[in-house]
């Protein structure tokens, strides 16, 4: 089964006649089942066109009526991407998936309230995206270092990701569905909600779950993990090494009034029976060993 | 972006929150004027740096007359300020606020930053202003008191009035501290901060309600649509090396180490600082070429690094995804000719198009050093370092 999307999943693309978004639509629509998925394409001043043969329409609710498509990614530009999100929300979609990077906080406070009670559920902003491999990829991460599995990913960090997919794929184990939540901190999806979709995902037998200095959601996701998880969970905290009140890369990777940091995330994750480890090179053996 | 404490109370006048009256200096001349037209018997003379701390590190006096105004500022001025948030190496301070003394009868404490667990902005507020804040967390939790802030509806009346009771603002006063802090609210929501702080905020003897310190900092993702705002920007704050990274759209970090990371990704960026350490040696920086480094990215990357005299090895690392590693590779073979690199250079690549990505390192004809890991690549930059 994995999570949230398969190779049934009908998708359309906010922000589809950029560059970046024309350059990982064709991708997407290359990977798998992508050329029957990606349906739709949304610019609201140029409807009636097509993108290589995928129709353009003027907004989220047309190209839903039109497409069946209940999914969106979304390439918009920052200034306009929290507006983008709206749209794909009052439309009712089902999962909405942003993968630009750089909205300003305010924008993404204003966007989270306006989806409170709604059915919609939101992946990033500033996110690569999921894969749920050989069947489906919306989002820039690189298909072919993937291969279909029973292993969950859930990071906050784009090439950390793939980094954990490499190793688990060195192991000769494969993924159900990897996502990428984002590196913001007003964001989607937190780990604790991707852990309890993979919790009932009959596809997962294990996770990896990689963190990153900045905020408590790896914390709450290893307190629910001690109480509910059925299935095996390892980590990895990136930012031992960074220094309090310096935003790395990422807006929302700051030690801030003494909390966020690596060393507290990993103690909690301990405390709570996920195996973690200091190396990000050992992920993958460390997934493996704690396999039944 | 941080902005100086006279910056942001001229922001937060500007909203209606009552400060001090000040004025902003560049010399001795100009803070001895500047208390002249201030009038009073009482001056505070404060060294603006964007550190936090700057009273203990002695960076704030009171003067009692023009010759200690003048006195005062001529230590201040151009003295290397050290806090707890500089650093060891402190900052030099380069401009003064004079402001007129005030009366007060009670210290407290306001901030509003964005709550990540709530997706809310909070206001937190305590009574015991003038102190370390993360100090009276952690000793006094209970004097902490926050609210959340609904977005659409903004600090509503209720809610401004407990807080203000709460921290024990008199009676007489509480309608004013109300209106302060709802016109600080709308400062912060305007100007997309991130973080407000008054600390103190002070109640006078003859119950007034004002700002006496005041700090700002800014979302730079919303730095589009507020040019006055990156108009305040003081480059004599920050690193040098951090102000030419932002320069090439380099997202760059000074740390204390050695080794020089050039990595693709944040997240992974990081990764790579903690294994060095995690093998025995030592980050030289934090440098994220993003996700479409081009082979001028990747030069202007090692040119930054090498700016650093404790510069050792310089560690590669990259996960080739839509960026392919021939392509990286070919721009660390030009960059590496272009910089004449004086230090040894081991890269790891992974990814797309890996194997053509290390022929081209290694018919380079440049003595690069390539690793087939994370692990192996952290352990052969720190033995590099080491000179071994």
């Amino acid at each position: 089964m994995a999570i949230l999307i398969d190779q049934h999943t009908r998708v359309m693309t906010q922000g589809i006649t950029g560059k970046t978004g024309q350059f990982h639509t064709r991708m997407c629509r290359d990977y798998a089942n992508g050329r029957n998925c990606f349906v739709a394409g949304v610019n609201p001043k140029k409807p009636g066109e097509d993108f290589e043969g995928i129709p353009i329409y003027a907004t989220v609710k047309e190209a839903k009526q039109a497409s069946g498509a209940t999914v969106s990614v979304i390439y918009v530009p920052p200034p306009f991407a929290a507006a983008a999100i709206d749209e794909a929300v009052e439309a009712e979609l089902d999962l909405v998936i942003c993968i630009t990077e750089g909205i300003p906080v305010r924008d993404m406070l204003r966007t989270r309230y306006k989806m409170q009670g709604r059915k919609t559920r939101l992946i990033g902003p500033n996110c690569p995206g999921i894969i749920t491999p050989d069947e489906i990829k919306i989002g820039i991460m690189p298909g072919h270092i993937h291969k279909k599995g029973r292993i969950g990913v859930v990071s906050r960090s784009g090439t950390l990701t793939y980094e954990a997919v490499a190793q688990l794929m060195e192991q000769g184990l494969g993924q159900s569905t990897c996502i990428g939540i984002g590196g913001d901190p007003v964001n989607g999806l937190k780990h604790l909600d991707v852990m309890q979709l993979f919790n009932d995902d009959d596809a997962t037998d294990a996770v990896v779950m990689v963190g990153e200095i900045g905020g408590s959601d790896e914390e709450d996701c290893a307190r629910w993990v001690k109480d509910n998880m059925r299935k095996p969970v390892v980590g990895f905290i990136a930012g031992v090494t960074a220094p309090a009140g310096k935003r790395m890369g990422h807006a929302g990777a700051i030690i801030s009034g003494g909390k966020g940091t690596a060393q507290e995330k990993l103690a909690v994750m301990e405390e709570c029976g996920i195996k973690v480890t200091r190396n990000p090179a050992e992920m993958g053996k460390l997934l493996k060993s704690v396999l039944r | 972006m941080k902005i100086h404490e006279y910056q942001a109370k001229e922001i937060l006048r500007e909203f209606g929150v009552a400060t001090p009256c000040g004025i902003a200096c560049f010399s001795i001349d100009q803070a001895v004027a500047a208390a002249s037209k201030l009038g009073g018997s009482v001056w505070v003379v404060k060294a603006q740096i964007h550190a936090g701390g700057r009273g203990k590190g002695g960076g704030v006096k009171v003067a009692r007359s023009l010759d200690e105004v003048r006195q005062l500022a001529t230590a201040i001025l151009g003295m290397t300020l050290v806090t707890h948030q500089t650093g060891a190496h402190g900052q030099v301070v380069r401009r003064l606020l004079i402001e007129q003394g005030a009366d007060i009868k009670k210290e407290l404490y306001i901030g509003m930053v964005v709550d990540r667990s709530n997706q809310r902005v909070c206001l937190m507020a305590s009574s015991e202003g003038g102190m370390d804040i993360e100090q009276v967390a952690a000793s006094m939790p209970g004097k902490i008191h926050k609210v959340l802030i609904d977005p659409l509806a903004g600090l509503t009346d209720q809610d401004a009035d407990d807080i203000a009771r709460k921290i024990g603002v008199a009676e007489p006063a509480v309608t004013e501290a109300r209106i302060l802090l709802q016109n600080l609210y709308q400062a912060f929501d305007s100007t997309d901060a991130t973080l407000v702080e008054i600390n103190p905020l002070i109640l006078t003897a003859d119950n007034h309600v004002l700002a006496l310190d005041a700090k700002m900092n800014f979302d730079d993702n919303a730095l589009f649509r507020h040019p006055e705002i990156a108009a305040l920007r003081d480059l004599d704050e920050e690193d040098p090396s951090e102000i030419e990274a932002s320069k090439h759209d380099l997202s760059y970090i000074s740390l204390d180490g050695n080794i020089g990371c050039l990595v693709n990704g944040a997240g992974l960026a990081m990764a790579t600082m903690d294994i060095i350490k995690l093998y025995g040696g030592s980050p030289a920086n934090f440098l994220d070429v993003g996700g479409g480094a081009t082979a001028e990215k990747v030069a202007e990357a090692f040119k930054l690094m090498l700016r650093n005299p404790k510069l050792q090895a310089i560690l590669v690392n990259i996960f080739g995804g839509i960026m392919k590693c021939d392509v990286i590779a070919e721009g660390v073979v030009a960059a590496a000719r272009e910089v004449q690199l004086s230090v040894p250079l081991v890269v790891r690549l992974e990814g797309t198009n890996v194997d053509l990505g290390k022929k081209i390192l290694a018919e380079s004809g440049l003595p690069i050093i390539s690793a087939s890991n994370m692990a192996d690549a952290a352990e052969k930059a720190v033995t590099a370092a080491r000179g071994i």
